[in-house]
């Protein structure tokens, strides 16, 4: 099919104007959240729109038709960045190479998918969020998940869950049903990542496996809840790699108590994470009345070795433009104040205004209203103004 | 808006084939899903005790509300599941609506120089035939498939076969069965979280209607 000339009013599809009241709701919930990240001592940086495909497109482990390539003047596929972590690994690993971990940071950036069905999926989106690199503890997961649960509370969204899963303990267990079989390991990853539990257990049924294995395996589906679900977890699993993998997932649990925000948070060990580069602990957090998460994040310990430093990393995104979708918002606090001038007048009401800004916590608008034109702001009955159809909290008429 | 309060979770049923049945194992799981609203212009059902309301869709939406949360849970085909590729999870086979999606054609079928094939189902037939290295022109249709060989405007076709009563009826015969087809439980990725008590209680009820159905097998 032939794309027609787009009309002069038209966008590319996927992307999205936010009108004044939009964007100003986006960018409260966005100041909120980063204040709330620099309490916790984490520091923004700011990464470029593009980088090479060849580096971080690669290492962001977005799948290949969902990045947006270009071409440099050169001849040199760029992409627009899919995702902050791969960025942020490659500014640890070379210009911050000399600061010593671990390093707390966060961003704030729009990144770009080409997606096409899933629903709520826009190709252009913001993300908010933190790397914390250097610190493979239960300690340093805990501290970004609980973090995680802060921001979405500072940024007004009341009721939310935050599912933990450890992708050590599937593998572990996977490992030790099918030692010789990479392949079968893989087709049961991948009814889990498609959360295909139906297939799932039909794919356990054909496979030649012990029957305490086969049980042990669709057991995990079930395995949900809270520390319970770990202590459940110990008894199925007898291998060394799946049973370390639950004691961290343990560990962290307890430390979240600490924090104050056990409550929120559930154990999945069928979670298996929507990024390859996850190595470890994994989350995903969702709110009442929207269908789809709003934030996520897991730990990646092999990522930054591919930009020569190795260290173990972990962090999250939130991504704002959903989260502006359920989140409360307290009313706006500045009032809006207008002032209305004819030319004779105008030093007193250009002079008012300035002295307006700097005294009153306020927008202040000049609106200059030549001779011979009606001025009119009307009174809309509740003390407020209005004029052109907007709303003042107040009006200063310089036109006698 | 105390009424909305009770509902606890939102389940969409396919209207059509598949609805009947899907009823009668809901109301063996203790959930009295009406038995008959199909010939209503009825699209909401609340079943007040239960609190679930019931969102009567056509069956190849009901992955859409699902995904979109509009729905908490869903019953639908996994023939719909296959071709519109949704985020969901896929969290029990119902075991009903039992049937097979297949390729037919007529009884003196040769491989064609340019294959066409008329479906309902593009997404799956193409990516069916794409794996198997076959180059066919897949034609999306919207009903009526077993036309379509019979006027000459594909050669073959590829749709659901129940009894197969439909293409012998018309001359036709059943080439290759492509997958068993089974009605699915699908749950939206959030209302799986934040409800997961209600999910994991429908979950379990069916679950136990279907082995009490199954044990009654021989």
């Amino acid at each position: 099919m032939t794309m027609p000339k787009p009309k002069m009013f038209e966008k590319p599809r996927g992307v999205k104007d936010y009108l004044p009241d939009l964007a100003a709701k986006l960018r409260r919930i966005e100041w909120r959240v980063l204040e709330t990240m620099a309490r916790w001592g984490y520091r923004q940086i700011i990464t470029p729109t593009l980088e090479y495909y060849d580096t971080v497109g690669l290492a962001s482990s977005t799948a290949n038709e969902r990045l947006f390539k270009l071409l440099d003047n050169k001849g040199t596929t760029l992409v627009l960045r899919s995702e902050m972590t791969a960025p942020i690994a490659r500014v640890v690993a070379s210009l911050l190479k000399d600061e010593a971990l671990p390093l707390r940071l966060s961003h704030h950036s729009n990144v770009f998918r080409a997606i096409e069905e899933e629903a709520g999926r826009e190709w252009e989106f913001f993300q908010t969020g933190v790397e914390l690199v250097g610190d493979g503890s239960p300690e340093a997961d805990a501290e970004v998940i609980a973090l995680m649960a802060e921001c979405l509370k500072a940024a007004g969204v009341r009721e939310f869950k935050i599912a933990l899963g450890h992708i050590g303990v599937l593998s572990g267990l996977l490992e030790a049903a099918l030692p010789e079989r990479p392949d079968k390991r893989q087709t049961l990853r991948e009814c889990l990542l498609h959360r295909n539990y139906v297939g799932y257990r039909a794919a356990l049924k054909g496979m030649d496996l012990a029957p305490g294995a086969r049980a042990d395996l669709e057991r995990i589906l079930r395995l949900r809840g809270g520390r319970e679900a770990c202590d459940d977890a110990l008894s199925v699993v007898r291998d060394d790699a799946s049973r370390a993998a639950l004691g961290h997932l343990r560990d962290v649990w307890d430390a979240l108590q600490v924090y104050g925000v056990g409550g929120h948070v559930s154990i999945d060990l069928t979670m298996v994470g929507n990024f390859s580069y996850y190595t470890g602990l994994i989350f995903e957090g969702y709110a009442a009345g929207l269908g789809f998460p709003l934030c996520s994040g897991g730990r990646y310990d092999n990522l930054l070795a591919s930009f020569g430093r190795p260290a173990p990393a972990t962090g999250f995104a939130l991504e704002t433009n959903r989260i502006v979708l359920v989140a409360d918002d307290p009313p706006e606090d500045g009032r809006r104040m207008l002032v209305l001038y004819r030319k004779h007048r105008r030093e007193e009401a250009i002079l008012h205004a300035m002295a307006l800004r700097r005294e009153k916590d306020a927008a202040v608008e000049t609106v200059f209203v030549p001779e011979g034109t009606e001025i009119g702001p009307e009174a809309d009955g509740e003390g407020k103004w209005r004029f052109k159809g907007r709303r003042y909290d107040m009006v200063f008429r310089f036109d006698e | 808006m105390a009424e909305q309060s009770r509902i606890r979770l939102k389940a969409a049923i396919p209207k059509g084939r598949i609805y009947k049945k899907a009823a009668a194992l809901f109301r063996e799981a203790g959930i009295p899903v009406p038995d008959d609203v199909d010939d209503t212009r009825k699209l909401l059902v609340t079943l007040e005790e239960a609190g679930i309301e019931v969102i009567l869709a056509k069956p190849a939406d009901v992955p859409t509300y699902v995904e979109y949360g509009a729905a908490d849970i869903g019953v639908v085909g996994k023939d719909v599941l296959m071709e519109e590729n949704r985020s969901v999870y896929e969290l029990l086979d119902l075991g009903i609506a039992r049937c097979r999606m297949s390729v037919i054609g007529l009884p003196d079928w040769k491989p064609a120089i340019h294959p066409r094939v008329a479906t309902k189902y593009p997404n799956i037939a193409s990516r069916y035939f794409r794996e198997r290295g076959q180059q066919v022109e897949v034609i999306k249709l919207n009903g009526s498939i077993e036309l379509a060989p019979l006027v000459g405007l594909a050669d073959r076709i590829v749709d659901l076969v129940e009894s197969g009563q439909t293409i012998r009826e018309n001359g036709l015969v059943e080439l290759e069965r492509m997958f068993d087809i089974t009605s699915r439980l699908i749950a939206n990725r959030a209302s799986y979280r934040m409800k997961s008590g209600f999910v994991d209680e429908v979950c379990d009820r069916l679950q136990a209607a279907i082995d009490r159905r199954e044990a009654r097998v021989p």
